[in-house]
């Protein structure tokens, strides 16, 4: 990693607030990786497990990379440039530590091939990101990485987040439907 | 085959069988899918006896289909029929979410489901692993919870079935509240709290075949496409053109409630005894600043957002959740019932969304108890104890609550006003028929006819194979248009017409071409299929039966009392006209290939290849 790199790094932020449900990044994101659209295929996946409460989910990049220390097989690494996490289709043998070892539980397995899914940040330009601001959403945006943003506390499962949103939009009442 | 993943489920309740079936590449070629399908597969299985089968017999058929435009075209939705409690024909009756998508990308397109369950039960469809599950623990249950449930429980399931996989997103539900659990013919199919699949009364047949709710998760792509590229790049296309609506994105339908009012004239007010008001204080931005909690939701792939939602934090309704309200039910459980207030119509549409009822049928059923005891025809006895004056939002909810469980006045008021009215004509002794807003049994949409400002018309409901329809209507075909068949299209195609104002005709089409490569289809479809479906649909809904039946041109009609001029407002003294009304008609039936009496005429039904409808029509003494 050179610090030329890290200071161009970018960012997907995220604001659940704002998210729809149009589920239009998940459409985006397995049209440019797999050619069809695909919700569980996709990088980006947005879980509903309350009403309103739509939670786009997706790799944050942590400054530790825990899901890249676990890997047994040296199936993940960290590039360079933009600081997505990648995978070695070749290498990895979907056996889930990376699932495990992620505190958002962010990476799932392809559906079909024996592989793990982790946001690659589409090479610097992320398509979910393009989709969104297409429609003025703002849900999810390209920022720049700053050093003074802890970005594993971004990376949660969507159940927390789900509690949290709900709490917040729809009060008590809501609290009773998580 | 392109844009259809191919199988159909088959599940007869009764014996638990559950197979695998398929239709061939001509028969989805000409009926598309959702309602064109339905209209195929009802009339293959039941047209022969259509008159006898009792809409809450196990013999009736509930499909449930997607169509090869579901989570391609902007709109996930997904259409349930089979023969309906309300107008005794079928209705194609969509309904928004992800349940669709999670249908197709599960390998199938769709469900046929007959019989009725020994207990309160569940279908789950787990990619290929499809099952009835026990639902007793979630019988009697109100909507919110009830997702709540199923969506937990749902999620062990995937975690057990597919351990490997991680987090997987939640199974798409479709679900019945109290209303359908008792059978009630005012009860949708209930998705995400606050979507239904109100017309046609479908929660009902749920209810009948002891059926709670369908669960469905695929972990597969959408069915693979003619021209991804092209697909892709038409997608891009459409949402421009949506984005470009800022009204309706920032409001949805929630303008209507004083628009439709105020501007066209066209609202229920106090049971469609007036269509205008100027109340400022039902306006958007009310309903916005106040209440809107989150003010963009979407379905599946959907630009527009038309919905928003509304939850008081203070005052007495604070806990009340639901969308908008929509326009439909800022209406029916507003002015309709003499109600002014935002909050007030949040709290009663939740409540409907929870019981599971149609905020338009239960609406109406609302409104013609209200006015019965505005004209003393029924007093607080004959309510129950209830005190149902306009405007007072607490005592309807109360009545709304015993619909959800037929108890007392409820019971007949579950009916839907039509019967209601039959049956309380018996106990009073005098005619209701002036009261009772319906067309052959089902409430119309909150879109009247009288002012001639909205975009309905005097044949709209009168000639509408789907009734009181508000989103498929009657229409006479002009030279290159015909809004009635793409409104037929959109509920086959199966996805969100609310889409299609702003993406036009030849864009869908576009669409239909790269998904299914079938390059010939809009000239199929104006020529020979749209109109062999709307005939199939003609022929069952005068079949009807078996507890009442439509004569063709004299049911043909408007609710009387639209025939009255409307009392205020900028269009006062309006009314419909029966002389241009009849001249309206025949033209209609002509276009559609029917005689002078609404008939299908015979050289129709054989262009079209529909022999065995005239001979069954023939048989039942209807042509």
């Amino acid at each position: 990693m050179t610090s030329m790199g890290s200071r161009k790094r970018i960012w997907i932020a995220r604001d659940y607030l704002k998210c729809s449900g149009c589920r239009k990044c998940e459409i985006a994101c397995s049209l440019y990786h797999e050619k069809r659209i695909w919700p569980e295929a996709s990088r980006v996946r947005v879980f509903m497990l309350v009403p309103g409460a739509e939670v786009p989910h997706l790799c944050v990049q942590c400054e530790d990379y825990p899901c890249v220390k676990s890997c047994t097989t040296g199936a993940l690494s960290v590039n360079s440039r933009t600081g997505a996490v990648l995978v070695d289709e070749e290498k990895c043998i979907a056996c889930g530590a990376c699932i495990d070892a992620c505190p958002g539980r962010v990476p799932h397995l392809h559906p079909i091939k024996k592989t793990v899914l982790i946001c690659d940040l589409c090479s610097g330009k992320p398509e979910c990101v393009k989709v969104c601001q297409e429609g003025n959403w703002d849900a999810l945006q390209k920022i720049t990485r700053s050093s003074w943003q802890i970005y594993k506390v971004h990376a949660r499962k969507p159940e927390e987040i789900t509690r949290e949103l709900v709490s917040n939009l729809y009060g008590e009442a809501g609290e009773e439907f998580v | 085959m392109r844009g259809y993943a191919g199988k159909f489920l088959d599940i007869d309740l009764t014996n638990e069988k559950m197979t695998e079936i398929r239709f061939d590449e001509s028969t989805l070629r000409s009926y598309i899918g959702g309602r064109g399908l339905a209209a195929r597969i009802l009339w293959d299985r039941l047209g022969e006896r259509w008159e006898n089968v009792d809409p809450f017999a196990p013999e009736n058929v509930l499909t449930i289909l997607t169509g090869p435009l579901t989570g391609f075209f902007p709109g996930g939705r997904v259409c349930v029929s089979g023969k309906s409690p309300q107008s005794n024909g079928m209705v194609g009756s969509t309904v928004g979410g992800e349940f669709g998508i999670d249908l197709r990308c599960a390998g199938y397109d769709g469900i046929i489901i007959t019989g009725r369950a020994s207990r309160p039960s569940c279908i789950a469809i787990y990619e290929n692993q499809v099952s009835i599950k026990v639902a007793s623990h979630i019988w009697g249950k109100t909507g919110k919870h009830t997702l709540k449930i199923l969506t937990e429980e749902g999620r062990r399931d995937l975690k057990a079935n597919f351990p490997e996989y991680g987090e997987l997103k939640e199974p798409s539900a479709l679900y019945i509240g109290p209303a359908g659990e008792n059978q009630t013919r005012v009860a949708a199919v209930m998705a995400k709290w606050t979507h239904g699949a109100g017309y046609g009364g479908y929660g009902g047949v749920m209810g009948s075949k002891n059926l709670k709710a369908v669960l469905a998760k695929g972990l597969g792509p959408l069915p693979e496409v003619k021209d991804i590229e092209r697909l892709s790049e038409l997608i891009k296309k459409a949402d421009k053109e949506c984005y470009k609506s800022h009204s309706f994105r920032r409001w949805g339908t929630g303008g209507g409630g004083y628009q439709f009012a105020a501007k066209t004239s066209s609202e229920p007010v106090r049971n469609w005894q007036d269509e205008w008001h100027d109340e400022r204080s039902y306006a958007v931005d009310k309903f916005e600043q106040r209440l809107w909690v989150k003010r963009y939701w979407a379905d599946y792939g959907c630009p527009t957002s038309c919905l928003k939602i509304a939850a008081p934090k203070t005052g007495e309704f604070k806990g009340a959740i639901t969308d908008n309200p929509d326009y439909e039910l800022q209406a029916f459980l507003g002015p309709n019932l003499g109600i002014f207030k935002p909050e007030d119509d949040v709290y009663l549409a939740s409540l409907i969304d929870d019981l599971g009822l149609c905020g338009i049928q239960s609406g109406n059923a609302l409104g013609f108890i209200g006015e019965l005891y505005q004209r003393k025809i029924l007093n607080q006895e004959d309510l129950d104890g209830i005190q149902l004056e306009w405007g007072n939002t607490k005592a309807f909810a109360e009545i709304a609550k015993k619909i959800a469980k037929r108890e007392g006045i409820g019971n007949i008021l579950a009916e839907g006003s039509y019967r209601a009215s039959l049956e309380l004509e018996k106990r009073k002794g005098m005619s209701l028929d002036n009261y009772a807003i319906h067309e052959k049994g089902m409430a119309i949409g909150a879109h009247g006819i009288r002012s001639g400002r909205d975009f309905t018309s005097d044949i709209s409901y009168a000639c509408n194979v789907q009734a009181g329809d508000h989103t498929s209507l009657a229409s006479t075909p002009k030279e290159d248009e015909n809004p009635e068949l793409d409104d037929v299209l959109n509920d086959s195609g199966v996805y969100c017409n609310f889409n299609t104002f702003s993406v036009g005709t030849d864009l869908i089409w576009e669409f239909f071409e790269a998904v299914t490569g079938w390059e010939t289809l809009r000239q199929e479809w104006y020529k020979t299929n749209g109109l062999r479906i709307l005939q199939l649909q003609r022929a069952m809904l005068l079949l009807g039966g078996p507890d009442l039946k439509w004569k063709a041109n004299t049911d043909d009609k408007n609710p009387k009392r639209f025939y009255d001029p409307l009392p205020s407002g900028p269009y006062k003294g309006r009314a419909v006209k029966k002389p241009s009304f009849e001249e309206s008609k025949q033209e209609y039936y002509e276009a559609v290939g029917w005689d002078k009496n609404g008939l299908p005429k015979i050289e129709t039904l054989g262009a079209l290849g529909l022999h065995d409808v005239e001979v069954k029509l023939r048989k039942a003494q209807i042509i």
